[in-house]
């Protein structure tokens, strides 16, 4: 009756069949994606095409209301514009131009579909034209969807980058070869990764986003992609369409996954292995030694994680070989095969994954196993602590810099901090 | 199309699982996207609360809508029935699946499931979250305490044993949970018997109890209001109204529940209400007049105004809802305060109004507590929509004795805060001030990069010159009453064709405008 998830191979790398069940996916749609976007893009404006619901999901999931009036914004249909009463383009006409009036620095509007524009089948792309003409060259539109019939949570950044790849300029003909890092990453990590590359000798390297929509680099034949995120498969299309080759590595996580990540692109460019290791050394020890001091905390203990962002198999890699801990289950929305090999090659044989969800027989594994950490989403948090299983928001794991060598000790302490404050507490059960 | 960045309320359904989430024993099957999940959040982390909110999402995906969506929802109604073992389901659409339109109730209705399904039509595109709550609330209601077949007089109790229950206190309600013992408590001192409270803590069969009570007790109109009507009409069920928020609000309360009850209305405060005697001590002289800015659900502002004007001294400056369906009641009241109502739920427009009224106080909800960060002035939390910190650790009801008392010290301490700023900023050059700190009364989360010195001169179109002088005076009145005083300075100026202000211009317009 409760089905145990099949579990990760060594020879196959990867799990023969992932266990799929029918049932309530307690995660976010990919509008979500929008609360770290508006922040990284600094002059676009996310519009959601969407109902109450989605303007009331973001401000729910923003956890607090922004100070600021933030570069996001909900334009709400309403029952006259679906009785046909008014014609829909000509309303996201008129309240893109009163935004537009509203906020004179944005440069790029960035129209996002949502579940009810989807279904109504509202065409964002004939809109997204329409209103690049109105408002060019000022301002660019794109559009993309993140609704919740499509995406789950960080799909929505995966679309945005796909929208922004096909608006990359063409690199010239005879470019060098060049890097492009592609998937959001905290202002400060990419600063570090920047600075490894330039050591490196690898350049020109370019993020995707980038910080201002002004500055979109160039792709074309000559461009070698490295995926920060794992959930990048549209955005990763779309760069190869555009010509550009994705280097295949695990994610930048931890020590082993950040050293794996930048050797991929050391061996693209053709670094020799002693410099790599020479440059590498100082991140490396670091990494090593900050973990180290959590590891005591984490070591052998027994750690299941729902599915969320699709970080899990990285994250339980990274918590398996650098941490010691055991893993309950993966649990991943969605599991990009491809991309995530180079994680299931370094994953312990034998490990339960599940893909998608059925939360409450999930639920069941998970009490059933006690595991001594539950990372889950903040809607199954306070009801597992009240069961007794310590818990981790796995939404910190997004919002929070992680990747690198020198927020590998962060990364490993957002895992310690819920078991910690148990053992300082004493309050009795 | 409306734009929006914020919003007070949430989607009609989001009012239904609050009931739901209220009650014990109920279920709600929504048929609806993966997103919309987000929605168990609000309750497991605002409120803290240790269980999942009892809600079953179908979460189709796209390629489920060219198959058969209908045949998940099925699923999801007899798994939730299966798995949780309700007395009773609501099931219903969120606003995707109200476009496909597979008819949930007529699809539970075929399961022929062993429990009562109680279908519910929330419209997504025109409805909200406070009157979702009251349609499901009085669905629940018609369905659990049927319209006797035939309507037979009630029998009158004798004075002295009548009943009655409390309507409306919700799930993610403002302070409802405090508010329900406090009341409770008043009634039990009053000679009243409370029946039954709903929905927070009652199941549906517990609603079958409901014509037992001799009559109703409606905290929170927007939630109990359209149930209470329906009592009446169908039960003969006599309601009282009157939230009991503020001395004079609670007094009213109490005199018309003794009414019904046939009891004597008490004739003196407990000792335990200080709240008059702190509001007559002379230390409260300062608040006398101080402009305060009213916004929230419509029970909330109406009353918050009443205690303003009448229990504290201020004067209202403002007052407003966003609850459309009482904009007839917060009329009435901005009437007798001589301002204009304001019914939107645009915070923008609210921000604007605010903005214009120049107050001294805002009594409003989270959104306007963000406002008042920006512009620098004192704030009080009155009403929903909720944030974590509307639900304290300790007991803080807004109705009935204690709840006075709360008012008083939870609208007047931020105005005190207020007056220390100012006194720490007349020290601002002293060495060991530092100019950058942020205001204690902000929080050190108030983060002060980005704001002017003086936000008034951010939003205001300066229509005068300014000397350096009259500048560096300005700066010596305290800032939350700052941007009023430099509004009278300059019209002042301008009406008399003055091109610049001068110290002598600030304290003529001072004279001038005194009261």
């Amino acid at each position: 009756m409760n089905a145990m998830p099949p579990r990760t191979g060594a020879q196959d790398c990867g799990p023969v069949t992932p266990l799929r069940q029918r049932g309530q996916h307690e995660v976010f749609c990919g509008l979500t994606s929008i609360i770290w976007l508006h922040r990284k893009v600094q002059d676009a404006f996310f519009l959601i095409v969407g109902s109450r619901t989605c303007a009331h999901l973001m401000q729910s999931a923003a956890g607090v209301m922004i100070f600021a009036e933030p570069r996001f914004g909900t334009a709400i249909i309403e029952e006259r514009d679906l009785a046909g009463m008014a014609d829909l383009h000509e309303e996201l006409d008129r309240v893109v131009a009163r935004l537009l009036a509203r906020r004179p620095e944005i440069r790029m509007l960035v129209l996002v579909g949502s579940c009810p524009s989807e279904v109504i089948k509202l065409d964002l792309g004939k809109a997204a034209e329409r209103l690049a003409r109105l408002h060019a060259p000022a301002t660019r539109v794109l559009h993309f969807s993140g609704s919740g019939i499509e995406t789950t949570f960080t799909q929505g950044e995966d679309n945005f980058l796909a929208a922004l790849a096909r608006e990359l300029p063409a690199a010239e003909a005879k470019a060098p070869p060049s890097l492009m890092v592609a998937g959001a990453l905290p202002d400060v990590v990419e600063d570090q990764f920047r600075r490894i590359f330039d050591a490196l000798g690898i350049g020109p390297v370019s993020f995707l986003p980038s910080r201002a929509s002004s500055g979109l680099p160039p792709v074309g034949p000559a461009t070698r992609v490295l995926l920060a995120q794992p959930y990048l498969g549209e955005a990763a299309r779309a760069l190869e369409a555009r010509g550009a080759t994705v280097l295949a590595a695990p994610f930048p996580l931890g020590e082993e996954g950040t050293t794996a990540w930048l050797r991929a692109a050391a061996d693209a460019f053709g670094v020799a292995p002693g410099r790599f290791d020479a440059i590498t050394r100082a991140g490396r020890r670091r990494a090593r030694e900050a973990v180290g001091r959590h590891r005591a905390e984490l070591e052998g203990r027994r750690v299941f994680l729902f599915p969320d962002s699709q970080l899990e198999p990285s994250i339980a890699r990274f918590l398996a070989r650098e941490a010691g801990a055991e893993i309950v289950e993966i649990g991943s929305p969605y599991l990009h095969r491809q991309h995530l090999a180079g994680e299931f090659a370094l994953l312990p044989p034998g490990i339960p994954f599940s893909e998608g969800q059925d939360v409450d027989r999930q639920l069941d594994r998970c009490r059933a196993a006690r595991p001594d950490l539950a990372v889950c989403g903040m809607g199954l948090a306070n009801p597992l602590e009240a069961e007794g299983i310590a818990t981790k928001w796995s939404i910190e794991l997004v919002f929070t810099p992680v990747q690198g060598y020198e927020q590998a000790g962060d990364l490993a302490e957002l895992f310690v901090r819920p078991l910690a404050r148990r053992a300082v507490l004493k309050l009795g059960a | 199309m409306q734009l929006t960045v914020w919003t007070y309320e949430g989607p009609p359904h989001v009012g239904a699982m609050r009931i739901a989430a209220s009650m014990r024993g109920l279920h709600y099957v929504l048929h609806a996207p993966q997103g919309d999940t987000y929605a168990d959040l609000l309750f497991t982390m605002i409120e803290r609360r240790d269980t999942r909110p009892p809600v079953t999402y179908t979460t189709f995906k796209a390629q489920d809508l060219g198959a058969d969506t209908a045949e998940i929802f099925k699923i999801a109604c007899r798994d939730a029935v299966e798995r949780f073992k309700p007395e009773a389901i609501i099931v219903g659409a969120s606003c995707t699946a109200e476009l496909i339109q597979d008819d949930p109730a007529g699809l539970a209705a075929a399961l022929a499931l062993p429990i009562p399904v109680i279908p519910l039509e929330l419209p997504s595109y025109s409805k909200k979250e406070n009157w979702g709550a009251a349609e499901t609330f009085y669905r629940l209601v018609r369905a659990f305490a049927p319209a006797p077949q035939r309507p037979a007089p009630r029998v009158v109790r004798p004075a002295g044993e009548r009943s009655c229950n409390i309507l409306g206190p919700t799930s993610l309600g403002f302070r409802h949970r405090d508010d329900i013992e406090e009341v409770r408590r008043m009634l039990e001192r009053l000679g009243v018997i409370v029946n039954l409270v709903a929905p927070l803590g009652a199941s549906p069969s517990d609603l079958a109890r409901l014509p037992d009570a001799d009559f109703n007790v409606v905290l929170y109109p927007e939630i109990a209001g359209t149930a209470a009507d329906w009592l009446k009409r169908n039960h003969g069920q006599a309601f009282v109204s009157i939230p009991p928020i503020g001395v004079r609000a609670t007094a009213d309360f109490l005199a018309a529940v003794a009414g019904l009850a046939g009891v004597a209305a008490p004739a003196a405060s407990p000792a335990a209400l200080r709240m008059p005697w702190y509001s007559r001590s002379i230390d409260s002289t300062y608040l006398t007049g101080k402009r305060v800015f009213i916004f929230g659900d419509a029970t909330h502002a109406v009353a918050a105004a009443r205690v303003a004007a009448d229990e504290l001294g201020f004067a209202v400056c403002g007052l407003g809802t966003y609850s459309r369906e009482f904009a007839r009641e917060v009329r009435a009241a901005a009437v007798r305060y001589g301002v204009e109502p304001l019914i939107s739920d645009d915070h923008l427009a609210v921000e604007d109004a605010i903005i214009a009224a120049q107050p001294e106080l805002i009594l409003g909800t989270q959104m306007e507590r963000h406002v008042a960060k920006r512009l620098r002035i004192p704030c009080a939390v009155i009403s929903a929509p909720v944030h974590v910190q509307d639900f304290p650790a300790r007991y803080s009801p807004q109705m009935g004795h204690e709840g006075a008392n709360v008012l008083f010290d939870s609208w007047v301490h931020p105005l005190m805060m207020g007056l220390e700023e100012h006194l720490l900023g007349m020290f601002r050059d002293d060495f060991e001030f530092n100019d950058g700190a942020a205001p204690s009364h902000l929080g050190h989360a108030a983060a002060p990069v980005a704001e002017a010195e003086d936000p008034t001169l951010v939003v205001l179109a300066r229509p005068v010159a300014w000397t350096g002088e009259a500048e560096k005076e300005l700066r010596k009145i305290p800032f939350f009453v700052r941007g009023k005083a430099r509004k009278n300075t300059e019209r002042f100026a301008v009406e008399r064709g003055l091109q610049t202000i001068t110290i002598e211009t600030l304290y003529d317009a001072k004279a001038h405008y005194s009261r």
